[in-house]
């Protein structure tokens, strides 16, 4: 195991090199100049190409690139254009709310849709599946800002239960606060995630309802809770686990609406700040980060698989 | 093991109380929570003309003169100032007790390396730059300007209230490069900047300036006494519309700077929340066409624009309520000392025929007229499309190419032929603030491809009536001059003027002293 692991970690490092070159590029072969963005609207065209002097962008892009990676060798992602602060310190800002907000969602995605998924399967074909499909479909096609504003307007401006946008932390501000900020936006994003668990967990436990050794069991006389959840669940779980290391990715990677309506500080919103207004450093460096969560939490569900199916090794 | 669980229960509740109750310390403090009208994205207000730096400026540092409400320039860090006989000798004294946030007094020499700074980046400060022969410190409250030649507007320039500002800093950080961003942000204003809580893209946090002593004068604009009643301000940036509205509502902040026009009716019947124009000045819209390509290298197509624009129609699809804009027919903004309708006929009365004419005779043979338009920025994208509509109905053909503002202030830069990535029409705006004078209205300048503003028009008569306004110090005859102009400009139309309005704020009712000003000051403000 320990081999595959080691095997796996030096892999990622062609895979990073490739999102670099390919990030670099792209970004500075896109229309747009942080100099114009920096300068303003009324800097004359003069002032501008002084900036770009003084930031460096007119070097050759060869040269940028070589100074780039120069620094990323030194585990130095670069500072930002705009602000003059390093981007790992940006990142460092933004990361709590992000993990925070993916753990929170993940987990109330988790504790209500895989029992929602096991109960469809088991209940296949009657109300009971019907009103859990409704459900999914909805949690699909309801857009996530149509939710939040919804809940805003209900619990926050009628019923002052929750505030309206900002995020707590638990370190520095305390628990209640932290649960009263992270509730909404955690239970408006955990809709989506709900309805896509509790299909995958239906399909996959349907499809293990049909297996051979379930029929052994029920006509050994198990109960069907216990054949339910002890037999047909487990070994559903390589699907319902895969999805769920695809969820945290994607919420890890920023969840920009969410974190625009409820104005959460996440790293979502500080990738498309930066993209919008051409912030290099802080783009590339969030790509960087953001390719390395990936292939970690990829990981970590491929190794998760060992654990749950014996026949899986490596 | 169950008593593990328990023990771990009881020493997490605990410490979460301990958290809540910790946070509870600073529950005395006065705190008024702003949301901007953007993020604040850089700190340095000479390396950038971005207003919401500049409204960043006005909270940390101070000026030497500031403008107050009758458009009059007054001592703001000076005691006072006096002018030579002949003019060309001005000498500046400062008021006792000035210091910078860092406990050290203000002095002369710090005022000299900052106006020499910002006068390499601001548009004013580098005309007086030119008139300028020597800057002399008498001594550390006492220093002296001496001119080359007269020139009429030192005072105006040293009391510019919009971008760039001339605001004091320290003279170890106004030596930096003026095109570098200062590395600290160190002023005199009224309040400090707290570095350590800065979250950018999210928020801004200020605390009172203890040591700051204000004026004896009523706060007015930018001039008058700057007295604090909070012990921290807040700026929240929030992007979502609908949020800044639901948390302006539920009480979570107290004044928002630029709420969407069209959310005002949600929140206009809510006693708790006051609508109000703060700004007098007002905001002009600019149809800015390319004076190098065809065809709007030719007068009369850039004439032709003149007749097609209907103002009326722009501000109902970019702003709607009436309440909120107005027409307004002078290049230096309606309602201020040079507000005039000469040479406005034209644009004024929308004329197609006349448009279609003229866009002939200016040369326009049926090619492809390339308009860009910033679709993030929802003004200039809605001014755009009105634009488009009205060259396709006089028969021109239109490829309105979408974009990002970054794309659009990239790609104006170019000044290449349309068939090679060039461009033929793009839509800004200006506060009224930066147009309401010829030297501080950058888009009327006719300074052609070295000297002027993207699209580059090109006229010597302009230039001359500028520098003419520039060395003018009287008043009356400042307005001749720049009614001169404004009939020369609506023969060349640097750029059509497309309406004037007024972007109101909203704030919690509890509020009282926000200031009329064309820049939003977070001074004289009490809940």
């Amino acid at each position: 195991m320990s081999a595959y692991i080691f095997r796996r970690i030096i892999a990622t490092i062609p895979v990073m090199g490739v999102v670099a070159i390919f990030v670099f590029l792209l970004l500075h072969l896109t229309p747009g100049d942080p100099a114009t963005v920096i300068a303003g609207d009324y800097a004359s065209p003069a002032d501008v190409e002084r900036i770009r002097e003084q930031l460096g962008l007119n070097e050759p892009l060869h040269v940028q690139f070589i100074e780039w990676v120069g620094r990323l060798f030194h585990g130095d992602l670069g500072t930002s254009i705009f602000s003059q602060l390093p981007v790992s310190h940006l990142i460092a800002q933004r990361i709590e709310p992000t993990i925070a907000l993916a753990l929170t969602t993940i987990i109330f995605a988790v504790a209500i849709a895989v029992p929602l998924g096991v109960l469809a399967a088991w209940k296949s074909g009657t109300w009971v599946d019907r009103v859990i499909m409704i459900f999914a479909v909805l949690g699909f096609s309801v857009p996530i800002f149509v939710i939040a504003y919804s809940m805003i307007w209900g619990f926050s401006i009628k019923l002052h239960w929750f505030p309206v946008q900002g995020y707590k932390s638990i370190f520095k501000d305390g628990f209640i606060p932290f649960i009263r900020h992270i509730t909404l936006p955690t239970v408006a994003l955990g809709f989506f995630y709900i309805a896509l668990i509790a299909r995958i967990t239906r399909a996959s436990v349907m499809e293990i309802l049909t297996e051979d050794y379930i029929r052994t069991a029920h006509s050994k006389g198990l109960a069907s809770k216990v054949v339910l959840l002890r037999h047909a669940l487990k070994n559903a779980s390589v699907p319902i686990v895969t999805i769920i290391g695809i969820g945290i990715g994607l919420l890890l990677g920023g969840v920009v609406v969410t974190e625009s309506v409820f104005n959460i500080p996440g790293l979502g919103r500080l990738t498309v700040d930066s993209i919008l207004r051409r912030d290099y450093p802080i783009i590339q460096g969030m790509i960087l980060f953001f390719s390395g969560i990936y292939v970690v939490i990829n990981l970590l569900v491929d190794i998760s698989y060992t654990f749950l199916d014996p026949r899986i090794r490596y | 093991m169950i008593k593990m669980m328990i023990k771990s229960i009881l020493l997490f509740s605990l410490m979460s109380v301990f958290m809540f109750l910790t946070t509870g310390s600073a529950m005395g403090e006065k705190i008024l929570k702003i949301i901007p009208h953007a993020d604040l994205k850089n700190l340095d207000p000479i390396w950038t003309t971005a207003y919401i730096t500049r409204n960043h400026g006005y909270m940390i540092y101070d000026t030497l003169i500031a403008l107050d409400s009758n458009l009059k320039p007054q001592p703001q860090m000076l005691e006072k100032w006096e002018k030579s006989s002949d003019g060309m000798t001005y000498t500046f004294t400062l008021r006792d007790g000035l210091q910078w946030h860092d406990g050290k007094p203000v002095r002369s020499a710090d005022c000299i390396a900052s106006i020499q700074r910002w006068g390499k980046r601001d548009g004013m400060g580098q005309k007086l730059a030119d008139f300028t022969e020597t800057w002399t410190a008498n001594n550390d409250k006492k220093f002296t300007l001496k001119l080359k030649e007269p020139y009429g507007l030192v005072i105006d320039s040293l009391g510019k209230i919009s971008s760039n500002v001339p605001f004091m800093m320290p003279e170890r950080l106004a030596k930096t490069d003026a095109f570098e961003p200062v590395p600290e942000n160190i002023g005199s204003g009224p309040f400090v900047f707290d570095k350590d809580a800065w979250v950018p893209g999210s928020k801004i946090v200020y605390r009172k300036n203890k040591n700051y002593k204000p004026r004896s004068e009523p706060a007015s604009y930018a001039a008058g006494g700057k007295r604090v009643h909070f012990d921290t301000v807040e700026w929240i940036y929030i992007p979502d519309p609908a949020t800044s509205m639901n948390a302006l509502i539920a009480g979570e902040v107290d004044f928002w700077e630029t709420p969407a026009v069209d959310l005002v009716p949600s929140m206009e019947g809510n006693s708790d929340i006051t609508i109000k124009v703060i700004d007098p000045l007002g905001t002009q819209g600019w149809l800015r066409p390319n004076h190098l390509n065809p065809p709007f290298n030719h007068p009369k197509a850039r004439q032709a624009l003149l007749h097609l624009a209907s103002q009326e129609t722009y501000l109902r699809a970019i702003v709607g309520d009436e309440k909120f804009w107005s027409t307004c027919g002078t290049f230096f903004m309606c309602n201020t000392p040079l507000d005039s309708d000469v040479g406005s006929e034209p644009l004024m009365n929308q004329d197609l025929e006349k448009a279609k004419q003229l866009l002939k005779e200016g040369g326009y043979n049926g090619e492809t007229l390339i308009l860009m338009d910033p679709t993030d920025i929802p003004v200039l994208h809605g001014a755009s499309l009105v634009t488009a509509q009205l060259l396709r109905d006089i028969g021109a053909k239109v490829e309105v190419q979408a974009m990002d503002w970054s794309t659009l202030t990239s790609r104006r830069a170019e000044k290449k032929p349309v068939s090679e990535g060039g461009w033929n029409i793009f839509h800004t705006y200006t506060t009224g603030a930066d147009a309401a004078s010829p030297i501080a209205n950058i888009g009327i300048s006719g300074g052609c491809e070295e000297k002027a503003w993207f699209g580059w028009p090109c006229d010597n008569t302009i230039e001359q009536l500028r520098d003419d306004f520039s060395r003018e110090s009287d008043p009356s005859k400042q307005k001749h001059i720049a009614e001169k102009l404004q009939a020369v400009a609506y023969s060349v139309v640097p750029y059509v003027n497309y309406g004037q309005w007024f972007q109101p704020v909203a704030y919690r009712s509890s509020l009282k002293g926000v200031l009329i000003s064309p820049v939003p000051f977070f001074w004289n403000i009490k809940k």
